[in-house]
């Protein structure tokens, strides 16, 4: 693998057939593979995001990041998108998923796709990546910490995010969840009510709970970081694409 | 975590941004991760005017101790100021 890739902004067509901006990695150093939605975490379609697109494609894996705050804020600066997305409300579930869907059929007409298509979340993105597993058809599903998926986020906040738990019947392919120990939310206490969910419905699934790391300790650019943990949870995560993908 | 956690208050104000100064309308308080302040968490206030698009935006990004003391600051202010004066400041000029 000699890492070479391409990397781009495009537009797809996301929920309710809007077009939006996304952000494309494709290796150019193998002739098929396996693609994931990268969910971007609540501080936006960033500089740090798309860098992961580039991660999974330098490691033969096309990646299509869908810019969820696109509608509120074409154009704009990541960070000013994100304040616009959030004073107007977040992003709802449905479109979430739309975006998501519409990802999936990105990757799949790429002419290096495999067919097959996993979604992977940061953070709130997280909660959404086993959101879209539970109502589309992936073929492996990917949350790093997402919050919220067994508990609804508090009732008097304007951003709504409600329990997914009770969906992961629909789950289609195996869910990887990547976690801190130190972490509250999700707290280890939430994760194993989830696990528990899984087992009951009959799921495949695997998480891992990292020591002496918090919420966010993939992000290299925040004091967050846990290069020990991140660095061996880049190695579960190209396992698991590698098993579900190949 | 991301807190979803957010207070949102229509204001009445004036801001100086990259491209000048700018009416600003509205403004949303919440705790959560910063863009640039170095630590996980941080209490950030964003003060926008959405008419003018999402860059039209202050935004701050403190510690809790900082935020306290500011909030702090601005009510003491406030109350050592006379009310007519308070009231000077609803005043609009063309």
């Amino acid at each position: 693998m000699t890492h070479n890739l391409r990397a781009e902004t495009i537009t797809m067509t996301g929920h309710g057939g809007d077009s939006i901006e996304a952000y494309l990695a494709v290796p150019t150093d193998v002739e098929s593979c396996g693609s994931v939605v990268v969910i971007h975490h609540m501080p936006g379609y960033d500089e740090a995001t798309k860098e992961i697109a580039r991660k999974f494609a330098a490691n033969g894996w096309a990646a299509v990041m869908p810019n969820l705050y696109h509608r509120e804020a074409p154009g704009a600066d990541p960070d000013d998108a994100a304040a616009t997305a959030r004073a107007s409300g977040g992003v709802p579930d449905e479109r979430l998923v739309g975006d998501v869907a519409g990802a999936m059929e990105f990757a799949k007409s790429l002419e290096i796709s495999n067919g097959k298509v996993a979604s992977i979340g940061y953070c709130s993105g997280g909660r959404q990546s086993l959101l879209a597993g539970c109502r589309l058809p992936l073929n492996a599903v990917i949350n790093c910490y997402g919050a919220y998926t067994v508990i609804d986020s508090p009732a008097e906040s304007p951003l709504r995010a409600s329990a997914i738990v009770g969906e992961v019947g629909g789950l289609t392919g195996p869910l990887l969840g990547l976690f801190g120990a130190d972490d509250q939310y999700p707290s280890p206490e939430q994760n194993e009510i989830l696990a528990e969910a899984l087992r009951a419905a009959g799921k495949e699934f695997d998480f891992r709970t990292y020591e002496g790391a918090g919420h966010a300790f993939f992000n290299v650019d925040r004091p967050s970081y846990r290069p020990e943990s991140a660095v061996e949870g880049w190695r579960v995560i190209f396992d698991f694409l590698g098993k579900h993908l190949g | 975590m991301c807190t979803y956690q957010t207070e949102t208050v229509e204001v009445r104000a004036s801001g100086k941004s990259t491209e000048g100064w700018l009416p600003l309308t509205s403004a949303t308080v919440y705790f959560d991760h910063p863009v640039h302040f170095p630590s996980g968490h941080a209490l950030m206030i964003d003060v926008r005017n959405a008419d003018r698009g999402p860059g039209a935006r202050l935004a701050l990004e403190m510690d809790a101790p900082s935020a306290r003391a500011l909030a702090e600051a601005i009510l003491q202010t406030l109350a050592s100021v006379p009310e007519d004066l308070q009231r000077d400041s609803l005043v609009k000029h063309p």
